[in-house]
């Protein structure tokens, strides 16, 4: 995984090519400037700019732009140079860096693996700064963040590194060559200005711009608060998540006006019977739809620009998501290795998707370790239901949707035991009638059970009894403040306990326990995971309701079922299946084994 | 450059150099009046509340006030509430910020205002402002100054509204209304929409 770099933290390179990405809110300049073992460039011809014929092993910065992509040969430097500098500045007459957001600086590999990155934050009123430092150390590359920041501008920054008549140079680079961007570098021009609403408005015969030229800035993963990368994609898909919500509530909000305000319109022109015939009303009439289609029109566009934009941004975080918070499909399970330490930030439960924003899918992701049981719904209606991509065939009826709860939940465990070193989470299933076997097989076969899936009550009972009876002695000594002092036969593992077609295999005492677990479970490491259909458990009355209300609940097909918490739109949830044919989940399983 | 608006008088809202403004706060700031007679030094707290309301042509869409600090398209968000008040001359106490180019295409106009929800009226506030700063900045653009006084328990202060050209523009209002919560305040809003 990417590294990410605080001031002076220094990582080694894999390679002695890379490419390096910035992007900034605002158009900045790059330059790169060669320097020898002591920081010093000894000419204007060892700086990497756009008004000049770069140096070998350097490609030549573009003009001033909101992200720059870089490619270096370490190896095919000038012989002497053993440092490279990355300097950004802001154009003359742009403010200061400590207006706009934090620049963010990439460094990876030509085949796209991220090596390192770093974000620039803390700046006040400098105008350039040294974002990265390359540097020849023992023969070897590294990478240093620096984030010295140049109050004087990049006259002031080349001057330090020794660069003779930096100011002229400093003119030149910061100025850019004048000529246009060339069109299809992907990048947002300098100064192109956000599109707004009031741009596209006025003309209804404008034809659309569309969205993915009219470039806000380029969107990088990880741009939100938080401590880890993880904290910050997590906070950055509930910020997608929130943004996506409100941007269908503005076209929503926009579209009824636009409604109502044609009907109000039309009854107006109806209440006058002088008004309501001829061609003066039918002109009026025509009138009345052209301003609701403009309206509706005008709307649409702000919502497929903001579609487009939430859609770049969620690439960008999908193509940067660690494997407990990635699809099935993602490319980073491909290269998985189990984990060294304890739980990740969070994991990925599903997907949410709203009409209003076609393609846009939104991770599902809850905290670790989970303060909830989860509960796949094997009595969800597929009605509201529409067949995703990741569910073959139509509709599953009662019988198929059995298995398929089955399916997401073998899928759910075993993500779940990817979230821990080997070992580190132990899995107990019950399955009253086997009818879940085939599901549980690559479990078996891997040797993740702790045990054979209990069947019959006895079995089902000593099961949860040693499970309460753990959660009972975990509790007692954290409540001490004791955790060290448990028997030697409570082991430190986390526990996930997989019930199959609940509450059958089960009678009073051990749904009690049951229901213990689901409340007390959480905090002492035991994990709750349920397949069943809330109808079959209808004998238990109401007294069970809390337990439901206490589970999260997930449906194994796609469902409108969920509302985001701040406009209520309901989200279509769809839950996460490895591709049919794909051997994701037992390689995974094979290799925690 | 700060413009000091009048009663009634409007402003343009374009940034000296010409670009369209993103993100703007409007600040709402008031200060108690003096006691008069003993315990003259002891605090008196005004809790007033200021509220955002989003107006399609004369229609109310949506409001942003205490209990609802997002408009629901995420373009106007209060930054919280202030139940003391009176911080000072110079400083807002509640701020509104509205996002501009985010500002669904049938809102036409922002109007604020300030009401006391205890039902504190007037006649206890020294006086009290409404300022636009741009957030980028923090720049002011515009402000608006009233003198206290009143029976009156609410106050509309000014509006934000698009012009025919696409941009957007400040005008004071400054009209007094007996209104505890937004609600009350609608009906003497709208001969200023």
């Amino acid at each position: 995984m990417t590294a990410e770099l605080v001031p002076g933290q220094n990582h080694p390179l894999p390679s002695a090519r890379l490419e390096v990405r910035v992007s900034a809110a605002r158009p900045v300049a790059a330059a790169v400037v060669l320097t020898d073992g002591s920081g010093r460039a000894p000419g204007p011809g060892r700086v990497a700019h756009c008004g000049a014929a770069p140096p070998p092993g350097v490609a030549a910065p573009g003009p001033p732009a909101a992200g720059h992509h870089l490619a270096l040969d370490l190896g095919a430097l000038p012989p002497g140079v053993e440092r490279l500098h990355l300097a950004l500045a802001l154009p003359p007459g742009a403010g200061a860096f400590g207006a706009t957001a934090a620049p963010h600086t990439d460094v990876a590999t030509p085949d796209g693996t991220g090596v390192a990155s770093f974000t620039l934050a803390g700046l006040t009123a400098e105008t350039a700064v040294v974002a990265l430092e390359f540097y020849l150390r023992a023969g070897a590359w590294k990478v240093r963040a620096v984030g010295q920041g140049y109050a004087g501008g990049m006259a002031a920054l080349l001057h330090d590194h020794g660069v003779p008549d930096a100011a002229a140079l400093a003119a030149a680079v910061t100025a850019g060559p004048d000529r246009p961007v060339h069109p299809g570098s992907g990048l947002p021009g300098p100064g192109r200005p956000r599109p707004t609403p009031s741009a596209t408005a006025p003309n209804a015969t404008a034809p659309t711009p569309p969205p993915a030229t009219a470039g806000p800035p380029v969107p990088v993963a990880g741009d939100a608060p938080g401590l880890t990368m993880d904290e910050r994609l997590y906070n950055q898909v509930w910020g997608v998540f929130e943004d996506a919500a409100r941007s269908a509530a503005a076209y929503r909000s926009a579209a009824d006006f636009a409604d109502s305000r044609q009907e109000a319109e039309l009854e107006a022109l109806l209440a006058d019977p002088a008004a309501r015939f001829g061609p003066a009303a039918e002109s009026a009439r025509r009138e009345i739809r052209a301003r609701r289609d403009d309206l509706e029109r005008r709307a649409r566009e702000v919502l497929e620009r903001d579609s487009a934009q939430l859609l770049a941004e969620m690439r960008a975080v999908e193509a940067a998501m660690p494997a407990p918070m990635a699809r099935w499909d993602a490319p980073v399970w491909a290269d998985w290795r189990a984990p060294r330490e304890e739980p990740p930030y969070a994991v990925r439960l599903g997907d949410l998707h709203l009409p209003d924003h076609p393609g846009l899918r939104v991770p599902m992701l809850v905290r670790m370790p989970l303060p909830r049981g989860l509960w796949v719904d094997a009595g969800a209606s597929p009605d509201h239901g529409v067949p995703g991509p990741g569910v073959p065939g139509p509709p599953p009826g009662r019988g198929g949707l059995r298995g398929t709860a089955a399916a997401v939940a073998a899928a759910l465990a075993a993500r779940l035991l990817a979230c821990r070193p080997p070992g580190g989470m132990l899995l107990h299933a019950v399955d009253p009638d086997g009818a879940a076997a085939a599901a549980l097989a690559p479990f078996a076969r891997a040797g993740l059970l702790a045990g054979p899936p209990a069947t019959g009550l006895p079995a089902v009972a000593a099961l949860v009894d040693s499970l309460v009876k753990r959660v009972d002695l975990v509790r007692m000594a954290l409540r001490g403040g004791a955790d060290d002092a448990l028997p030697p036969s409570v082991d430190r593992a986390a526990r996930l306990l997989l019930v199959h077609d609940f509450p059958y295999g089960f009678d009073d005492r051990t749904v009690g326990g049951l229901r213990y677990l689901a409340e007390e479970g959480p905090a002492a490491g035991v994990h709750l995971l349920l397949v069943a259909d809330r109808a079959d458990a209808a004998g238990y009355g109401p007294a069970l309701d809390p337990f439901w209300h206490g589970l999260t609940r997930l449906s194994p097909v796609p469902q409108d079922c969920l509302a985001d918490p701040w406009v209520e739109h309901v989200w279509t949830f769809e839950p996460l299946v490895p591709a049919p044919g794909s051997t994701v989940v037992t390689d995974l399983l094979h290799r925690l084994a | 450059m700060t413009v000091n608006l009048a009663k009634g008088q409007s402003v343009s809202l374009q940034k000296s150099t010409g670009e369209s403004l993103s993100v703007v706060r409007m600040g709402l700031g008031w200060k108690a009046a003096p006691r008069r007679g003993l315990f003259g030094t002891r605090t008196r707290e005004i809790d007033l509340d200021a509220s955002a309301v989003l107006y399609a042509d004369k229609t109310p869409s949506d409001v942003v006030f205490f209990q609802h600090l997002v408009s629901n398209d995420g373009s106007i968000r209060h930054t919280g509430d202030n139940l003391v008040g009176g911080v000072g001359a110079g400083g807002d106490d509640e701020s509104i910020l509205v996002d501009l180019p985010r500002v669904p295409v049938h809102i036409t106009q922002i109007v604020f205002t300030v009401s006391s929800y205890t039902g504190q009226n007037f006649q206890q506030v020294e006086n009290a402002h409404c300022r636009l700063v741009d957030e980028a900045t923090g720049q002011e653009l515009a402000r608006y100054d009233l003198a206290g006084g009143g029976a009156h328990t609410g106050q509309i202060m000014a509006k934000v509204y698009r012009d025919g050209s696409g941009g957007w523009q400040m005008a004071a209002i400054g009209a007094p209304a007996q209104a505890r919560t937004f609600q009350d305040m609608l009906p003497a809003i709208a001969p200023f929409l």
